[in-house]
């Protein structure tokens, strides 16, 4: 039973990952893959504003939130505006290079030396016992909590609102939105600043369970491989694709070896993409064959 | 200066010259001149900082071959060093084999694995084929780790300098000359593969694969035979930095490596084997100079522990520039300077091409 309610906080873990990657690859077809660093970040907003704001933990949290959007808005705004039009590697690859960046200018601000936010606030990590014999952390138990309410909410905005269905649209088809009047950089912009919200609350939640250290972009590398096998572009997919890879890498962490289960996820993906490239509820691409 | 002030090709044969008129032999028997009498006048640090760029070089140009002719992406290219550097350790440990079986196993290994990478190739494109690497490096760099924690080296495996003739290997004036040497031939290969038919097969295939396939290109087989070769030649560049470092572990195969590689590429300029090379040099020295430049600042000291920090950060600065602001490399500066000196006074093109 132990083993289920780990799997159920990895897969909560990973799909909340794996969110900011659908979110931007659906709407602008980028796949970010600074997204654990600027994830990361957001932690360490939280870390530095928890010592300003000390005494309201609630603000803190609060103005992280914030502020992981507006760096979001500002990554699209400043650098992958600039991107648009050019090949899509050559996208990827910024992103990557935002990475490299963002990882050295985090030690440079804030150390590489581990830190504890959840002191800095002044709350306690307990565990809560779900059954006899099985127990998660209470941070676990939110994360699960806010994975849940994250994806609530994104499936609400998409179906129901304008700007969900305005999303929606230019991620179908930029040239057909934009001649209907969707206003595409803003909404790209949104995109990203949701997704750096969504990643900024995972990474803020990481770092209360486990500590805070540069070694967190590595869990949004192996979530990753989850958003891939769900399909790229279909935030149902990334909750099963999540589930999937957690699933596989609690297990092998159980039966297997540790070692194995950090690559446990990319050899689910590799499976994955000699059988169906596109993802399990992704649209399926023009993949021409020849 | 008799340069050719045009593309007048009037036959085929002068469309397949590598060196066009005497201008260029001239440039050339000077770098090379350059290039031999270079020790006499460095020092062991400028030699070893040399031989480090020549190691880049060979995988720069092995991922330039793939990525900038042939068209196809891979991440995965510190998992073939790893996998050179390997397959030379675990012969050495295990059975204590020479340079001359090391190096020819790991160029095995690395087609093998060439092979691995390129299958997905045949499937996938662009950003999938990216992910697929990807995830094969992690794969390789895996097995890479567990055979250190089985094997019990968990620090690394330490290699002795390969003999050559009964003579080891040891100083950096040796390695100079054998990474040049090898250099020269990688570089000589290439340039030769690249005005043959494989060349303009895979140059076709970047272009529009589709289009290559009705003109009669049997495009699987040329993309497995770039993966292959860029394969082979990343892993004897691995196998030769193993010899060249005395020391294999799998700490120094990070998936940042790999971003290096495709940095040289990208920074370099795609589709230009000088842009490869210049490309190695610029990233396998731009933590030396930034190192040096923060020597000379006043509060130096401050800074010394976090000189690591300050290169990861002017990395992905430097990629970042690059990538936004000069697509074309370090070669599309080189050409636009060049074209400025050869159209002056004028400012336009006047050259066909």
């Amino acid at each position: 039973m132990q083993i289920l309610a780990n799997i159920a906080v990895l897969t909560a873990i990973y799909a909340l990952i794996c969110s900011g990657y659908v979110l931007v690859y659906r709407v602008s077809r980028v796949l970010n893959l600074a997204h654990g660093e600027l994830m990361m970040v957001g932690a360490y907003l939280l870390m530095s504003l928890a010592g300003l704001f000390a005494g309201s933990p609630v603000l803190a949290v609060a103005a992280a939130l914030v502020l992981s959007l507006c760096m979001g808005v500002a990554v699209y705004v400043l650098l992958m505006r600039r991107m648009t039009g050019e090949m899509v590697l050559a996208a990827v690859l910024t992103t990557i290079a935002l990475g490299i960046l963002l990882r050295g200018v985090v030690v440079l601000v804030w150390t590489a030396r581990l830190q504890y936010p959840l002191d800095t606030l002044g709350w306690k990590n307990g565990s809560v016992a779900l059954m006899e014999g099985v127990a998660i952390s209470e941070v676990g138990a939110l994360i699960v909590a806010v994975a849940v309410a994250v994806y609530g909410g994104l499936f609400v905005f998409f179906r129901f609102t304008r700007w969900g269905v305005r999303m929606r649209a230019a991620g179908e088809n930029p040239l057909l939105a934009a001649q209907r009047g969707i206003a595409l950089y803003g909404i790209y912009a949104l995109a990203w600043g949701l997704a750096v919200f969504t990643g900024g609350t995972t990474g803020m939640l990481l770092a209360a369970d486990s500590g805070l250290e540069t070694t967190m972009v590595i869990v949004a590398l192996k979530a990753f491989p989850a958003a891939l096998v769900g399909g790229l572009d279909s935030l149902l997919g990334a909750v099963i694709g999540s589930l999937i890879v957690a699933t596989a890498e609690v297990l092998a962490i159980q039966y297997l070896d540790p070692l194995v289960s950090d690559v446990a996820p990319f050899l689910v993906l590799l499976a994955m993409l000699m059988v169906r490239p596109w993802g399990l509820f992704g649209t399926r691409e023009e993949f021409e064959r020849v | 200066m008799a340069r050719a002030s045009g593309h007048f090709k009037t036959d085929y044969r002068a469309d397949l010259v590598l060196i066009e008129t005497r201008f260029q032999w001239f440039w050339i028997a000077v770098l090379a001149l350059a290039l031999v009498g270079f020790p006499a006048v460095a020092g062991p640090f400028a030699l070893d900082l040399a031989n480090q760029v020549f190691l880049a070089v060979i995988g720069a140009v092995a991922l330039m071959l793939l990525s900038g002719f042939a068209g196809q992406v891979s991440l995965g290219h510190a998992g073939l060093l790893a996998a050179g550097a390997f397959t030379t350790g675990i012969l050495y440990k295990e059975l204590g084999a020479s340079v001359w079986v090391t190096v020819p196993a790991s160029a095995v290994v690395g087609a093998v694995l060439g092979v691995v990478f390129g299958l997905p190739s045949l499937r996938l494109k662009g950003l999938y084929l990216l992910v697929s690497t990807l995830a094969l490096h992690f794969i390789v760099v895996f097995l890479g780790a567990e055979y250190e924690t089985r094997r019990g080296y968990s620090t690394g495996v330490v290699i002795d300098p390969p003999a050559i003739a009964g003579v080891a290997l040891e100083d950096p004036l040796g390695w100079y000359f054998a990474l040049l040497a090898v250099d020269a031939a990688v570089v000589l290969f290439s340039l030769n593969l690249l005005r043959a038919r494989t060349g303009r097969a895979w140059a076709a295939i970047r272009d529009r694969d589709v289009a290559a396939e009705a003109l009669g290109v049997p495009v699987h087989r040329y993309k497995l035979l770039a993966f292959v070769i860029s394969s082979v030649m990343t892993a004897v560049a691995g196998s030769l930095a193993a010899y060249y470092q005395g020391f294999v572990s799998v700490e120094a195969f990070s998936l940042f490596l790999a971003i290096q590689y495709v940095a040289m590429v990208i920074i370099g300029g795609l589709g230009s084997i000088l842009g490869a090379v210049l490309g190695a040099a610029f990233v396998v020295l731009l933590p030396y100079a930034i190192e040096y430049g923060l020597a000379t600042v006043p509060f130096a000291e401050r800074l010394a522990d976090q000189v690591f920090a300050i290169n990861f950060a002017s990395f992905g600065l430097v990629m970042i520039l690059f990538l936004v602001f000069e697509p074309e490399g370090l070669v599309g500066i080189w050409r636009r300077v060049r074209d400025y000196f050869l159209e002056w006074p004028f400012r336009h093109r006047g050259r066909g091409g």
